[in-house]
């Protein structure tokens, strides 16, 4: 059964007058990220709409803004989904470690961060009301680089600790995987590996011009 | 406290998957999955494609049952572009989404066993009868497992009366089958004594979780989304959500039988009630021509489905252009192992293999 | 009261009664169905697609492709290589001088069968393909694709002829579109050369 939108925003409206919401086609932008907990907590316990299930947290980029949509829907009543979205801006300050210039010591996880310390727009987590959200808010940090505040356990999902960047953002630039840098090469003495001096040389220059290593795109897309 | 991989290269972790387990003698106190190992990309790969061209990549991401991802892809991108599906073609989808879930589950309770220790036995009467399936799809869709037989506003071909007389016999065969299995397996003490209260998982955890498909229904909870959101003509058929009490793994294995069953009931309406018409809306033939003329109008759909693992939803937002902007998959088998730890706290390291086999993961679907 | 352990017991019933139907059962009905392969094979189904092939008519310059370049720009892993042949004054024949298809990304989706204008690249059945190196084998050039129209019709029957009776119906329309020529007044022989490929 679905549920009419428009109601869901005269709802909320009616209790929360202070939260902001803003009808897109088919779901509620709420304009500040700090009002989701509440607006969420309402819906799961409100016995009209007793939205229990968290079925998907989606990240999405926007060029200017990243965005955090959730679809929400309801086992006991089964009911419609109740789309929210979220917006926040994008900043560079979600990546932990400065370029170039992390240490390598063996045995050490590099890039588990407080996320407390980083500044950046913060996105409530979750987590606490929906488990469900546990996992797929850590897809979204991982791919997209949203950050979620108060989340346990927030650390990359797919790829690896010591990997920089968010792949799924649009301005994503792919790293060249012949070209060794700084990080790469302190990361393989510590473990005793030998690195050719050309490599070297190269990483340092690179270092030295603080750039990264990234791959080059064909100057013409192949056939249109 | 000793801390161990269950390692990404392991025979019964279903996949390249990988657990970080701390155990104290026998008992586990910590659980933590790693993902990642099977991770290709998927999102970004369909961000530079057209839309019919990412059908391809949708079988490979719950390789096991193709058909129901195809499914999923195909309602999205219709709800998004408002195309109509004629009815045949409906009837079509379901007969194949059921076939695809029948094989599934058979294969999922084989591969469960021999996680147990029946070396193969139950595995391969399982898979004699999916062998006829596939064959089937073989003929049908060009492919055994990768079938991409879904386009937007239908299906790509049709059903002659001898792919027909196919299904029908081995839709007969299968109660027959069926009695086999379970006369191997329902009663058999060391089954019942390794799954018995085993994982217990209570229906409000789950909820809560986002669990969703078998391991949801054998705690209890009525939720299926064939019944809740009715897509496609799963509205016509008469069939039954069977539900489990415990939510221990021999209620999940249990369910599953069950929903053999009730496959089995909708396959069998399915045949009779299926009509001749159309097999494709009139848009498609042009849409799998030139893909890139396809437009979808600018907006986001968010299409689900009950595939056999659980409830895979498909989100794409389109911005006008032949490729879509932003296009993600919700995968059950992800969102399934939020529970894993809790619910292998306490049991030895050999129940955690069952538990896990139990949840049902693929790795295709988990790290896309 | 059951017995303990009736249950096992029972199962064993199972495994013991297939195993001894299975020498007197036909293949489909409990008994052993495993094909020897390769010494028994089974024939491969019409609708079966592997890897792709370029169709030609009657000789292998007479192929279909005309190197437009629309598998290519379709095939999903782009898998496809192609560069159309020159003429001698260096414009465009409506021929492939290059089709390459790489095994190793090719993922037999059959996009490309399903987006070519010209019934020219079609799915095969071949699929024991094999090679004594790695390099060897996997990328498949022009010559190693092109495989005629009779073959076609072998592996794919009904798809063959109905291609063959659309691109009939096709170049008969074609001729019917001609005007015919305009009546020679001088000689009957003209006469007779014009009206010839009616």
């Amino acid at each position: 059964m679905k549920i009419l939108v428009e109601e869901v925003k005269k709802e909320l409206e009616t209790r929360m007058p202070d939260v902001k919401l803003r009808l897109i086609r088919d779901s509620l932008l709420i304009e500040d990220p700090q009002d989701l907990p509440q607006v969420v907590l309402f819906l799961k316990e409100n016995p009209k709409f007793l939205l229990d299930h968290l079925s998907s947290v989606i990240g999405a980029d926007y060029l200017d803004y990243l965005e955090s949509i959730y679809h929400l829907y309801s086992m006991a009543k089964k009911q419609g989904p109740v789309v929210l979205r979220v917006r926040v801006t994008k900043s560079s300050a979600t990546v932990p470690a400065p370029i170039n210039g992390h240490k390598a010591e063996p045995g050490t996880a590099q890039n588990v961060f407080d996320e407390r310390k980083v500044k950046a727009g913060k996105i409530p987590s979750l987590a606490s009301i929906y488990r469900s959200a546990e996992l797929q808010e850590r897809e979204a940090f991982d791919t997209l680089g949203i950050l979620y505040k108060g989340h346990p356990d927030l650390r990359r999902l797919f790829m690896w600790e010591e990997f920089q960047g968010h792949p799924l953002r649009k301005d994503y630039e792919q790293e060249d995987t012949e070209v060794l840098e700084t990080a790469d090469i302190a990361w393989l003495e510590a473990r005793g590996v030998k690195v050719p001096e050309a490599m070297k040389e190269k990483a340092k220059a690179l270092h030295a011009a603080g750039q990264r290593a990234v791959a080059q795109k064909p100057e013409k897309p192949r056939a249109g | 406290m000793l801390e161990i991989n269950f390692g990404p290269q392991h025979p019964s972790t279903h996949g390249v998957f990988r657990m970080t387990v701390q155990l104290e003698g026998e008992k586990i106190c910590g659980l933590k999955p790693v993902f990642g190992y099977l991770h290709r990309n998927h999102e970004q790969i369909a961000e530079n494609l057209p839309y019919a061209a990412i059908m391809p990549y949708t079988d490979r991401l719950d390789y096991v049952n193709a058909l129901a991802n195809n499914f999923g892809y195909a309602l999205t991108v219709e709800k998004l572009a408002g195309l109509e599906v004629p009815e045949r073609a409906e009837y079509i989808r379901v007969i194949m989404a059921e076939l695809s879930r029948v094989v599934n589950h058979v294969t999922v309770i084989g591969f469960m066993l021999n996680d147990l220790g029946a070396f193969f036995t139950p595995l391969l009467y399982a898979f004699r009868e999916r062998e006829r399936i596939l064959d089937l799809f073989e003929a049908v869709t060009g492919s055994r497992l990768m079938n991409n037989y879904f386009c937007f506003g239908g299906v790509k071909r049709d059903l002659t009366n001898a792919d027909l007389a196919a299904i029908r016999k081995i839709v007969s065969r299968f109660p027959a089958f069926l009695e086999e299995f379970e006369a191997l397996l329902t009663k058999n003490e060391i089954l019942c004594m390794r799954c018995q209260n085993i994982g217990v998982l209570s229906g409000k955890a789950a909820t809560n979780a986002g669990i969703t498909g078998p391991v949801l229904r054998a705690s209890g909870v009525n939720y299926d989304i064939r019944k809740v959101d009715g897509y496609g003509v799963y509205g016509r058929f008469d069939f039954k959500v069977p539900l489990g009490q415990k939510g221990d793994v021999y209620d999940r294995f249990y369910v599953r039988v069950l929903e053999i069953r009730e496959s089995l009931k909708i396959l069998d309406q399915a045949l009779t009630q299926i009509p001749q018409g159309e097999i494709m809306n009139k848009r498609s033939p042009s849409i799998l021509k030139i893909p890139r003329n396809f437009k979808p109008p600018v907006g986001e759909a968010y299409g689900r489905v009950e595939s056999p693992k659980g409830e895979l939803g498909f989100y794409v937002v389109s911005d006008g252009t032949p490729q879509p902007w932003r296009y993600h998959v919700r995968a059950p088998s992800l969102i399934n192992l939020t529970v894993l730890e809790e619910m292998c706290l306490g049991q030895k390291i050999a129940d955690a293999i069952i538990i896990l086999g139990s949840i049902d993961i693929v790795l295709g679907e988990t790290d896309r | 009261m059951t017995l303990f352990g009736w249950g096992v017991l029972k199962g064993m019933g199972v495994t013991l009664k297939n195993f001894l139907t299975s020498y007197f059962r036909k293949p489909d009905e409990g008994g052993i169905f495993t094909v020897q392969y390769p010494e028994e094979r089974e024939k491969p189904v019409e609708n079966y697609r592997n890897f792709p092939f370029l169709v030609y008519d009657g000789t292998p310059e007479k192929i279909r492709c005309v190197a437009c370049g629309i598998c290519e720009r379709e095939c999903p892993p782009k898998c496809i290589h192609i560069e159309m042949e020159l003429d001698a004054a260096g414009k465009p024949a409506r021929k492939p001088a290059v089709f390459d298809i790489d095994h190793g990304l090719c993922m037999n989706c059959g996009m490309c069968e399903e987006v070519c204008p010209f019934d020219s690249i079609f799915m095969d059945h071949a699929f024991e393909v094999t090679a004594p190196e790695r390099q060897k084998n996997l990328v498949r050039h022009k010559k190693e694709l092109s495989k005629s129209n009779e073959y076609f019709k072998k592996i794919r029957p009904a798809l063959a002829s109905a291609v063959d009776q659309k691109r009939k119906a096709a170049e008969e329309k074609k001729k019917a579109a001609v005007p015919p020529p305009p009546p020679q007044s001088a000689g009957g022989q003209a006469q007779t050369t014009a009206q010839g490929p009616q």
